[in-house]
């Protein structure tokens, strides 16, 4: 790669550069603009970290001005999930240190929740407080009715505290309202979930199928980046889409399909591929069982019989089935990440892992490889006592397959029920907006006042902060050591996070507030070391480096122990499912309860006068985390409302008009959005952007602007599989009467 | 349907949504400009032909706005630039390739030209000046030895003057609505006639006024030519050009240009002026005040649909 | 030498990093970008096509804001990059008039910015801030007069385009199509 060839040139040439670089310094300053200089001054010294925006944590190195202001962010070119180049959201990551409206002292509330009156305190007040809270719900409660949600590095120490506490209650969002469909479908077909990032050998495939994953809006930075190297390398991109979306754009084939009916294009794809024979017989033969389940299951559910319920031709359900198989076994069919749709997701998911198995793509060159990881030595603590209470529970006969803490379901289970046995009575919140991330805005509020104690830790004073007890204001990720970075991938790597400044204003890495709080809930020796730095020297020491090297060199590669990236040919692999095999049939499914093979079920469609509310991302965004930081605003300070024609011609819109939207159960938009007519829609939907419509007005930026997709999602389609809540099962309508509101701008 | 549309949220102040780069202060210096200029070249013309006391305002007495406006019209320049402090950059160096530079270096001469030939005549309004000093009275023996010469320097600058923000315009291939050669003869007909509707306003001599209105009414009927010309090029052009001219035949500016501009500023008054020559008596000040509303008018409308005439989306 | 830039359209997915990146290494004040993403659509659901662009200054070898210029603060440097000269330059604006790409605008501080092709970079053998930090890889730089440059291989494999040809600037800004 050139940028590679580029940067290995300048580190060789070292002193040198600088002193050449100084002279010709002299030179062009004449010729220079101010911010030229200053990053002229900064080519030296530089810090490494890994990003903290979204949850691909890229490496990069953060560089400063002749201030000691930070400057900009640079990708670090050993790592893997960003090959040295950083995504919109990752470089502009100084914004989220230059923010003048982060959070700046600990608040504790004075008056009622959520009438948004706090008085600032000491760390020593705030810990106190929290600790006493805890001290007294523990010992009426327990300590199990203490949960956390995470999204963050912060959320490791957060979860050490409670673990430590006898809590096992860590949800992180990212599961039931995110990829925990994908997650579990995974598990059930080939015995092990997807995680992050996802084991795509996408820069290797011949064909991608990307099935309501619009990649390039959303920015999973090594799978745009591979996605790239594969239209290099001539490609076939296959997208199913509602909406034409970026990858859309440079798809060979473009199925526009009618909402929620996806279910039914994947078993007939199935259908096509085993009924004309295009399937990887040696590999399924060998890999897979219950082949002959699903032959019998897909018969009737031909291209003809998908036609009726997806709009999508049958010649056209043909040929691309044929042309993934021919591409076989360098195929993806991306098992996509935010899944959660419809209440059916797993069974859909299920589908992506059937299609995949029968193409013979996992574990194979251009499909799925086998990721490796490694091992750091904790640090010595002892072990965590055994809780003895779990929200399992509290929902006996239901979500049976999910294996993680839903977030939703801590929410259920803390609204007052009198039929059950207790409650959750407080809420560490880290990283995560839970009123933009939980839909249902109302039901997490009924929650949220029956808690006895919310702490909300977080850099940003965003909606939840509201809701708050006591805030913590968190430091950035440029201004604190956090654990190391260990992501499995195609080589195993280690990154280290490094403070490139010192935090601003009163702010402090979540190490700290959980490690105080641990001083004042007595369960300190869960951590043995005072500082994350000696903590991460004691780490690396172990594994024969020292934060000396890291800090030169950001990554450190650690070699494959066996040269196992892909199945050998004829591999005798074991998959971790009961039979030990693929199952097509999945046996875990049917023990507990649910269908062993997916079946496509119609969903609900948009009354007349309705269109099916669809949400997804803008590249230079990411959550509802962004909105607020100047360099991205900069690039987009609101989303709109994406109308087809049609539909504009019979509302009277036009694009920059204002409308409000509200949804089926009346709910109306807390603000106006913008109305871009556009041709990318279909007619029975509308499309924006998630994210936006900031309630918080210490967000100054962002405040008032554009809609907020999470406020119209009042209807939530549960998966009764493992609790993913389907958000897409809202419908809008436009209110175009302003009624005289000034529009925030 | 086609969009094309910045999707990185652009939104560059003074250039996005739409180009407005330059707001009052240039067309005012425009006008100010042109005024001074028509002013100066009749008073050199006349001198020249000999005529400095048959048309004493023309010559002598009038030319005293042209100072005052160029004064201002600098000044609003100036406080025009955004970068003030280096506004001498302009004079260390002569582009043959910028009108404007032209323009730097020309105003320079015209201006201390004006100021000189008003020094010259100051016994107009003060008949009992005294320069006191000695080298001040021996700068007044040698300007009117070579009064001549001063005269034919203001001449031949005035043209530059008037013509040259025409060119200067008209240079901006960006920029279709401007992008025509005939906006520099019509900028210089303009303030050619400005000069001119000036000149009849002051004088108090009725021949002079005569005079003038029929060399104005000369010069309204070639700028109404030369604007119907301008208008049958651009539809005769590109696309963008068309859509530049569409500004006036039906877009945002039409009625601002066709009834400032075109009907106050030369239709009405060359009516009137019409009438004034075949003995109906107007008072002359209302031709007048309308050619020179009219020449601010059309350099007001100018920049301004000029900026928004463009190539892209 | 003449340095050149090509953007492949077919892999640009608009996420403007190279917007992003261009601000915090030139230090683009918030609210200004020396470059853009713009999106083209054509068509009617679902017959459609897209165009994505990354544009910013053409580095025109017959610059309009050159010419214009009256203190001869724009001028051309080496390798054909047009630059500003920030205390030559008065702020009079006449070259973001002149510019048909809309690529210059008024600094904060009072002269005229705009893209520099990262000149400072280039010098150190460096790539432009947007080209290092392309996520698709979509960019690239280098002299049209090496026939080896990234940018002359490229141009030789594929179709290309320039924006407004017939404004007779001779952009330095290809895109690949």
């Amino acid at each position: 790669m050139a940028t590679r060839r580029q940067f290995i040139r300048i580190s060789a040439m070292g002193a040198g550069a600088v002193m050449a670089g100084a002279a010709g310094l002299r030179l062009l300053a004449s010729e220079l603009t101010d911010g030229q200089k200053a990053t002229m001054a900064a080519l030296t010294g530089r810090t490494p970290t890994y990003c903290e925006v979204c949850f691909w944590k890229c490496a990069g190195w953060v560089y400063k001005d002749e201030r000691g202001s930070i400057q900009k962010i640079i990708g670090n070119n050993e790592d893997l999930n960003c090959n040295g180049r950083l995504c919109p959201r990752g470089t502009g990551g100084v914004g989220m240190y230059h923010d003048e409206d982060r959070l700046r002292k600990p608040l504790i509330r004075t008056d009622d929740r959520g009438t948004q009156s706090f008085r600032e305190a000491t760390w020593e007040e705030a810990f106190d407080y929290i600790a006493e809270k805890i001290k007294v719900i523990s010992a009426e409660h327990g300590p199990e009715c203490v949960a956390l949600f995470t999204h963050g590095s912060g959320g490791k120490y957060f979860s050490t505290l409670l673990r430590a506490l006898g809590s096992p209650h860590v949800a992180a969002p990212s599961y039931a309202q995110c990829r925990g469909p994908r997650e579990v479908a995974f598990q059930a077909t080939f015995g092990e979930a997807l995680e992050s990032p996802e084991p795509l050998d996408i820069r290797d495939t011949r064909c991608l199928v990307l099935i309501g994953s619009h990649l390039g809006e959303n920015m999973h930075n090594g799978q745009v980046q591979e996605m790239s190297d594969a239209i290099d390398k001539g490609a076939t991109i296959i997208t199913v889409d509602p909406r034409f979306s970026t990858a859309a754009g440079k798809s060979k084939y473009w199925l526009p399909i009618k909402p929620a009916t996806d279910l039914a294009l994947l078993l007939a794809w199935i259908n096509v591929i085993i009924t004309e024979e295009l399937y990887d017989r040696p590999y399924v033969e060998k890999y897979t069982y219950g082949f002959e389940y699903l032959k019998e299951h897909v018969k009737n559910m031909t291209p003809e019989w998908a036609y009726g319920i997806t709009t999508i031709d049958p010649t056209v359900i043909r040929e691309t089935a044929r042309e993934m198989a021919n591409a076989s076994p360098a195929v993806i069919v991306h098992p996509g990440r935010h899944v959660t749709w419809y209440g059916d997701d797993t069974q859909r998911l299920r589908a992506v892992a059937i299609l995949n198995a029968l193409l013979g793509s996992w574990g194979r060159r251009g499909g799925f490889f086998r990721t490796e990881t490694f091992e750091l030595p904790e640090p010595p603590h002892p072990a965590y006592p055994t809780p003895k209470r779990s929200w399992r529970t509290e929902f006996p006969d239901l979500y049976k397959m999910a294996d993680t803490v839903l977030a939703n379901g801590v929410c259920d289970a803390t609204v007052p029920d009198p039929t059950r046995a207790c409650e959750f009575q407080a809420w560490i919140v880290n990283g995560t907006n839970l009123m933009e991330t939980l839909p249902n805005q109302e039901n997490t509020l009924k929650a949220i006042q029956a808690l006895q104690l919310l702490v909300v830790v977080d850099t940003m004073p965003m909606e939840i902060t509201g809701w708050a007890d006591v805030v913590l204001p968190e430091c950035t990720y440029l201004e604190r050591y956090d654990d190391l970075r260990v992501g499995p991938h195609r080589k195993p790597q280690i990154a280290l996070r490094a403070p490139a400044a010192e935090p601003l204003y009163d702010t402090k890495p979540a190490f700290y507030m959980a490690r105080e709080l641990a001083k004042r809930l007595g369960v300190i020796e869960y951590f043995p070391f005072e500082t994350m730095e000696e903590q991460l020297d004691w780490q690396l020491k172990q594994v024969g480096s020292s934060l000396e090297e890291m800090k030169k060199i950001g990554v450190k590669t650690i070699d494959r122990p066996y040269d196992d990236l892909y199945f050998y040919p004829d591999e005798d692999v074991e998959f971790y499912t009961g039979t030990g095999k693929i199952e097509l049939y999945s046996l875990a499914m049917e023990e507990a309860g649910y269908d062993p093979l997916p079946k496509y079920t119609r969903h609900e469609e948009p009354p007349e006068g309705y269109y099916r509310l669809n949400y997804g991302r803008a590249p230079m965004h990411t959550f509802s985390r962004t909105a607020n930081n100047p360099n991205l605003t900069d690039l987009m300070e609101e989303n709109s409302v994406w109308v087809n024609p049609r539909v504009a011609k019979e509302w009277g819109l036009s694009t920059g008009q204002y409308v409000h939207l509200m949804n089926q159960d009346g709910k109306r938009s807390e603000f106006p959005i913008k109305v871009r007519v556009t041709e990318r829609i279909r007619w029975d939907s509308v499309y924006m952007v998630h994210g936006f419509g900031h309630q918080e007005k210490k967000l100054r930026r962002s405040y008032g602007k554009g809609a907020s997709d999470t406020n119209l999602i009042t209807r939530v389609l549960v998966d009764p599989i493992m609790g993913g809540t389907g958000m897409r099962g809202n419908f809008v309508t436009f209110i175009t009467d302003l009624a005289g509101e000034e529009v925030v701008s | 349907m086609n969009e094309e549309l910045i999707i990185s949220g652009r939104e560059n102040l003074m250039v996005d949504p739409q180009l407005h780069i330059w707001h009052w202060p240039i067309p005012l210096y425009l006008f100010l400009g042109g005024l001074a200029a028509g002013v100066l070249f009749f008073a050199a013309l006349y001198y020249l032909m000999g005529k400095e006391n048959e048309y004493r305002s023309a010559v002598r007495r009038v030319p005293f706005i042209a100072p005052i406006a160029l004064v201002i019209g600098l000044a609003a320049l100036f406080y025009d630039l955004r970068h003030k402090a280096f506004f001498w950059q302009l004079y260390t160096t002569i582009r043959l390739e910028s009108p404007m530079s032209w323009g730097a270096w020309t105003l320079l001469v015209i201006t201390t030209a004006s100021f000189i030939w008003c020094a010259l005549h100051i016994r107009e309004f003060f008949p009992n000046w005294d320069w006191k000093y000695n080298w001040l009275k021996e700068l007044e023996t040698f300007f009117n030895k070579y009064k001549k010469h001063l005269a034919w320097v203001m001449l031949i600058f005035a043209i530059i003057t008037g013509v040259y923000t025409g060119i200067l315009l008209s240079a901006f291939n960006a920029r279709p609505l401007w992008n025509t050669s005939v906006l520099g003869p019509l900028f210089l007909a303009s303030g050619l006639s400005a000069g001119a509707a000036t000149i009849v306003l002051a004088s108090k001599n009725r021949e002079e006024r005569l005079l003038f209105t029929k060399i104005d009414l000369v010069i309204l009927g070639v700028e109404l030519f030369l604007i119907v010309h301008m208008f049958m090029g651009f539809l005769a052009s590109t696309q963008v050009q068309i859509e530049a001219a569409g500004l006036f035949l039906g877009g945002e500016y039409t009625m601002v240009f066709w009834i400032f501009v075109v009907m106050l500023g030369i239709i009405i008054p060359g009516i009137l002026d019409l009438m004034e020559l075949r003995g109906r008596h107007i008072p002359a000040v209302i031709p007048g005040i309308l050619v020179l509303f009219g020449s601010l008018m059309f350099r007001f409308v100018f920049v301004f649909a000029g900026q928004v005439s463009r190539w892209l989306y | 030498m003449r340095y050149a830039m090509a953007i492949d359209t077919k892999k640009c997915v608009g996420c403007s990093d190279c917007v992003v990146a261009c601000q915090t290494e030139n230090n683009v004040p918030i609210g200004f970008c020396r470059d853009w993403v713009v999106e083209v659509m054509d068509g009617t659901y679902p017959q459609l096509e897209i165009e994505l662009r990354s544009e910013r200054c053409n580095q025109c070898e017959n610059p309009p804001c050159v010419r214009c210029c009256p203190t001869g603060a724009s001028h051309v440097a080496e390798g054909g990059i047009v630059l500003v000269k920030p205390n030559k330059c008065i702020g009079c604006g006449a070259c973001i008039a002149s510019c048909p790409y809309d690529a210059r605008y008024p600094h904060p501080k009072g002269y005229v910015d705009k893209c520099t092709f990262c000149i400072h970079r280039v010098k150190e053998g460096m790539k432009p801030a947007c080209v290092a930090v392309c996520p698709t890889k979509c960019m690239y730089f280098g002299d049209l007069d090496d026939p080896n440059s990234d940018v002359s291989v490229v141009l030789k494999k594929r179709k290309y385009k320039t924006l407004i040809p017939e404004a007779g600037t001779k952009p330095h800004l290809y895109f690949l199509i």
